[in-house]
């Protein structure tokens, strides 16, 4: 294309963005008037001038015209013009154009058109534009040309990738069929291409509904071992750099990483072995000096850590891991040294590994000390709290406050949060704690933020024994010139409070006290000097004898008659309550403050907004919640949980008078800490390892209230009740930040279509879900903070094994985020209990005598087996609980109905614990065979 | 393990000169164009003002940044946390090494000239922010096939059409 060269050498000859704008222009007059024009162009020009409004486009411009031509090009015989019209297509129509129809058109021809590399064009098309009505035309098509056995190896490639697109744009559109058992074997195919797309697909997939994926394990441990032992000649042109195929391995590990490590022992034992092979290869000398080759290799290294920690199982693979990532801390590969220092962030979270990651602590702190590379010191930074326990604490605390001396801008004040909270969680005597964060302040005042201050002040509150520490080393603190304004809030904040405590000593009378606070009272900010005032009215209740000297300062113009309105607010009130209240009513109103009620620390929650999602290691979190705060809660007074958790409650004494608008600032920190009504509205502690799907199953099954889901953004609970064969499911979906969800929707899918006796259900549940959804606008969004709620009504029609998926698509800062997780929706929620008598159950017991209506199962314990949290599951699970009808009293027998709406179906049971071999047998009757067993699955699984 | 999905493994693969010249830009998840000049101007100016010999890895908001300079052109892939950095660094280098191939001694000023060129050789390589096909042989092959097809101008499935 000449025409194309030519223009776009002139427009890189325009000496000024002006004569590019008008070289534009001009050219875009040109095109307008082709295409205008009365003569028809011909293919060649149409795709000429269409790829210079692309080039036009590319450069910045907006173009409005020229798309209908495109799509004309799309029915082009003439493969190059078809191709610049899909381009334009993909780079600029949007998935809400008008034009979808005709480009639908275009794609359906070429779908059909049985060239191969016309079929290549439409699904890239596809996945580009991912546009819902897209999905909706050719979502139920691509599964079959994905599977069809003469379809070539490079659109089975692109089919499986455009499946995948689709299913993450509308995965209720690509519903599971009998082609997911054919793409899982696709792992065995020849084409490592088509292996390697297949694996992605299989993936996404699996992270959704594992169960129908299961298979894929073994013939991914199968793939992946040939490849690891292959002679790296064997792949040919799949190996790259002399490492066999790494794209395909680093895409097999990560599908592993969807599962548990496999039950069979001869397969984890392989997988065992491939793990070993890889991290012996990192041992051998490279076998090429590129970086591409090492690159490669350390790919699937790192992709095989990943998988090692992800199982968190073998002792020898986690210490293994640690030690060959201890090499890399030193290699003189930056690259290296960053990835090492990120993995070994996840390995200190195991309680097989982190000992041995404590081993290198001295090579961490080395590398905060010389690293030349922000990001890698900052990566070194993490590392170290993620390490750090009790007995390092006091090495690591340090070593951040000597780095913060001289640390980088941009991460200040995440070093300050971690200090932060590690000085607080670590807490030996609180001495250490008060002197660390008055360090912390002194070291980088302007980056230590309300949470912080606000922080030392609650617990200094809730600590009887350090706040005569504290309010003297605040004092001397304060004496140095120039102190930080953030000393200066503390300091006049437990001055005020406690300041009588060291009051005895002549350094620090009363008055010398105020002389100090008051000398910087005129260099600080509104919201620091409001706080003053407070300390003024306080020290007039604590120390009568400085009283005069308060009210004349209060009496001042410079109070009195403050620009501020705020200050003139509490400086007048402030006068008139000294004036005229008693010593009594001083002493009742001015009283110390209650304490805190205890609570996740405000800093962690600021920490995991400022990271984002995924950043602060989950280990923070998880030993948080074990160890967390637990040295001095055990001091405090009981919680009072009904009390507001904001921070501007906290701050604020109820007994205390308060102007109608207190400081700005505090008050501004109540968006700071993000409350989560419904968690304790629920009332529920259920593990935060809900996230997992599988573990949804097992937990939910005896019980109906609790999270199921929780991540960085969202947390959804549930409230679910059932009577006979009808459920109604209330869901809540709190966003934990502080910026909107928008866009928020949400939908119910089921992951498997094959059994078809559950169709009826799982139709049901989506009809009723369109027609119930209450609380949800057209186009929702979710307020910072905010919780929706959803109710969706559920009808039991047949007996069912399957488990209904609740997707939640959402934007959040830009990016779309999907949720898919397992409704605990099974079949013993329909249950309605049956007390009956010893005669009326073993007559029953007979009557279900038919082989098939019994199930039998024998399992080992997983849990301790204690006899009441068994009949608390029992009950749980929806039977009633019969008792004096075993004969031996340590079983636990019982009995119910489950209401489908065709059927009843009764349900007698036996649980016989044997407490020697802590083993348990399970034996259900009833009526129907595929009822005893699928409860039967439920229900061993809890014990 | 937490079940939250978002659109792509790799969400945009952004070519830029060492003044800031946007060359190429490949956006795998729907963004308005307000987003993506506001994208590329922070990988721009991020990338930009890295040192030499730093490592090739940035953290940015919730994703990370795999960098990488050829000559005067800086390659910048964004994938999700939790990604394999390496495996992507070598992404962009089998890129390269594809569209050397085709140009034969690829630079700056080809990429300019024959900018649908190295759209058509990335979407052999990338579909959907995940990687098509890493055989080398294999993008070439259809590739070429493909040119043919140009050459050739009437392609024997025209002749289909025509006769069939």
């Amino acid at each position: 294309m000449r025409g194309l060269a030519v223009f776009i050498s002139d427009i890189r000859n325009c000496k000024s963005k002006e004569a590019e704008v008008k070289r534009i222009n001009k050219e875009l007059a040109n095109i307008r008037s082709k295409f205008k024009g009365d003569k028809a162009l011909d293919g060649y020009s149409k795709k000429k001038y269409v790829c210079k409004l692309l080039f036009i486009f590319l450069l910045g411009h907006d173009i409005d015209f020229g798309h209908m031509e495109a799509v004309n090009l799309l029915s082009s015989n003439k493969y190059t013009e078809k191709q610049i019209g899909y381009l334009f297509i993909s780079v600029l129509v949007n998935s809400n154009s008008d034009l979808i129809s005709l480009i639908n058109n275009g794609i359906k021809n070429d779908l059909a058109s049985r060239n191969p590399t016309f079929m290549n064009l439409a699904l890239h098309c596809i996945a580009n534009v991912g546009s819902r009505e897209m999905a909706e035309a050719f979502a139920s098509q691509i599964p079959s040309i994905l599977v069809a056995g003469d379809t070539m190896d490079s659109v089975k490639q692109s089919a499986a990738l455009c499946l995948l697109r689709l299913n993450r744009t509308s995965p209720d559109l690509v519903p599971m069929g009998e082609w997911t058992a054919r793409v899982v074997h696709l792992l065995n195919d020849q084409h490592l291409g088509v292996v390697t797309a297949a694996t992605s697909l299989i993936t996404t997939l699996a992270q959704k509904s594992p169960e129908d994926f299961r298979t894929s394990i073994s013939l991914a441990v199968a793939r992946l071992s040939r490849i690891v032992t292959s002679a790296s000649i064997d792949l040919q042109d799949y190996t790259y750099y002399f490492v066999a195929a790494p794209w395909l391995s680093v895409k097999l590990l990560r599908l592993l990483q969807c599962y548990p490590p496999p039950e069979d022992a001869a397969l984890r034992s392989r997988l065992t072995e491939c793990l070993e092979t890889i991290l012996n290869k990192a041992q051998e000398p490279p076998k090429s000096k590129k970086v591409q080759h090492s690159n490669a290799k350390n790919a699937v290294l790192f992709e095989a850590i990943a998988l090692i920690i992800h199982h968190d199982s073998e002792p020898t693979l986690l210490v293994r891991a640690c030690n060959q990532l201890g090499q890399f801390l030193q290699h003189r590969e930056t690259n290296l040294r960053y990835l090492a220092l990120e993995s070994m962030c996840t390995l200190a979270s195991s309680e097989f590994s982190h000992e041995a990651v404590k081993t290198h602590i001295d090579t961490v702190i080395n590398a905060l000390k010389t690293e030349r590379d922000v990001s890698v010191r900052q990566r070194a930074v993490d590392l170290l709290y993620a390490m750090c326990d009790r007995s390092n604490s006091k090495q690591i605390v340090a070593e951040m406050l000597s780095y913060l001396e001289n640390a980088d801008y941009s991460i200040r004040e995440e070093i300050v949060l971690k200090v932060a909270i590690l000085a607080e969680k670590y807490a030996v005597d609180y001495t250490w704690y008060v002197d660390t964060i008055l360090n912390l302040i002194r070291i980088a005042g302007d980056h230590v933020s309300e949470e912080v201050w606000y922080r030392v002040i609650q617990i200094v509150i809730n600590q009887d024994d350090v706040q005569g520490y504290a309010a003297k080393t605040v004092f001397e603190a304060l004496q140095t010139p120039a102190c930080h304004e953030n000393l200066l809030k503390v300091g006049g904040y437990i001055l005020g409070e406690f300041g009588n405590l060291i009051a005895g000593d002549p350094r620090s009378s009363p008055l010398v006290q105020f002389n100090l606070l008051h000398s910087k009272f005129h260099l600080c900010s509104v919201p620091t000097r409001a706080l003053l005032l407070s300390a003024y009215i306080k020290f007039i209740n604590l120390f009568p004898e400085v009283k005069p000297t308060i009210q004349d300062v209060l009496r001042s113009d410079s109070q009195l008659r403050n620009a501020d309105v705020e200050l003139q607010q509490r400086a007048i009130e402030y006068l008139r309550l000294s004036c005229i209240a008693s010593t009594d009513i001083l002493a009742t109103v001015l009283e110390e403050m209650p304490p805190f009620p205890e609570r996740e620390s405000s800093i962690l929650a600021k920490l995991k907004k400022k990271k984002g999602p995924g950043k602060v290691p989950d280990m923070d979190e998880a030993r948080w919640n074990v160890n967390g705060n637990t040295e001095h809660s055990e001091n405090t007074e009981p919680t009072n949980k009904s009390s507001p958790p904001s921070l501007v409650a906290d701050l604020l004494p109820t007994n205390r008078p308060r102007p109608a608008s207190y400081s700005p600032t505090i008050l501004s920190a109540g968006n700071m800490a993000p409350s989560h009504p419904f968690t304790d509205l629920l009332n529920m502690n259920s593990s935060p390892a809900a996230g997992a799907s599988l573990l949804v199953d097992v937990l939910f099954v005896c019980k109906n209230n609790g999270v199921i889901f929780e991540n960085q953004l969202l947390q959804i609970g549930l409230k679910s009740e059932y009577r006979q064969n009808l459920g109604r499911i209330y869901v809540f979906y709190g966003n934990k930040t502080s910026s909107q969800f928008l866009s928020f929707s949400s939908s119910v899918t089921s992951s498997d279509t094959l059994k078809t006796h559950i169709l009826p259900l799982l139709r049901l549940l989506l009809t009723d879900l369109s027609l119930n959804v209450h609380t949800m606008p057209v186009d929702p969004t979710v307020e910072g903070g905010a919780q929706l709620q959803q109710i969706l009504n559920i009808e039991c029609l047949s007996d069912f094994s399957d488990t209904p998926v609740l997707n939640v698509q959402f934007r959040y800062g830009g990016t779309l985020q999907n949720i898919a997780v397992k409704l605990p929706v099974m079949l013993n929620k329909f249950f309605q209990p049956t007390e009956m008598t010893s005669e009326d159950f073993f007559q029953r017991w007979k009557q279900l005598g038919v082989p098939q209506q019994e199930v039998q199962t024998i399992f080992k314990a997983q849990h301790p087996m204690d006899t009441d949290v068994t009949n608390a599951k029992i009950l749980g699970f929806g039977v009633a609980l019969l008792s004096g009808v075993d004969p031996n009293p340590a079983n636990f027998v019982g009995a119910g109905v489950i209401h489908t709406k065709n059927t009843q179906v009764g349900c007698l049971l036996r649980l016989e614990p044997n407490p020697q071999a802590e083993m348990y047998r399970l034996t259900l009757r009833t009526s129907r065979e595929s009822v005893s067993q699928r409860l039967c699955d439920l229900l061993s699984e809890q014990f | 393990m937490l079940l939250t999905f978002t659109d792509c493994k790799i969400r945009f693969l952004l070519l830029f000169s060492r003044q800031g010249k946007l060359r190429l830009q490949k956006w795998f998840t729907p963004m308005t164009e307000r987003e993506k000049k506001k994208i590329t101007r922070d990988m721009t100016t991020m990338v930009l003002s890295r040192q030499p010999r730093s490592c090739n890895f940035l953290h940015w908001k919730d994703l990370k940044i795999i960098y990488k300079r050829y000559a005067s052109l800086y390659f910048c892939l964004a994938i999700e946390n939790g990604e394999n950095e390496l495996i992507a660094l070598e992404v962009i280098h089998r890129y390269v090494e594809l569209l050397d191939k085709y140009f034969g001694n690829v630079c700056e000023l080809d990429i300019i000239f024959n900018f649908e060129k190295a759209y058509f050789i990335l979407d052999e390589f990338l579909m959907g922010g995940e990687i098509q096909e890493t055989s080398k042989q294999m993008v070439n092959r259809s590739i070429e096939a493909s040119d043919m097809l140009q050459e050739g101008d009437n392609s024997e499935w025209f002749e289909l059409e025509l006769f069939g």
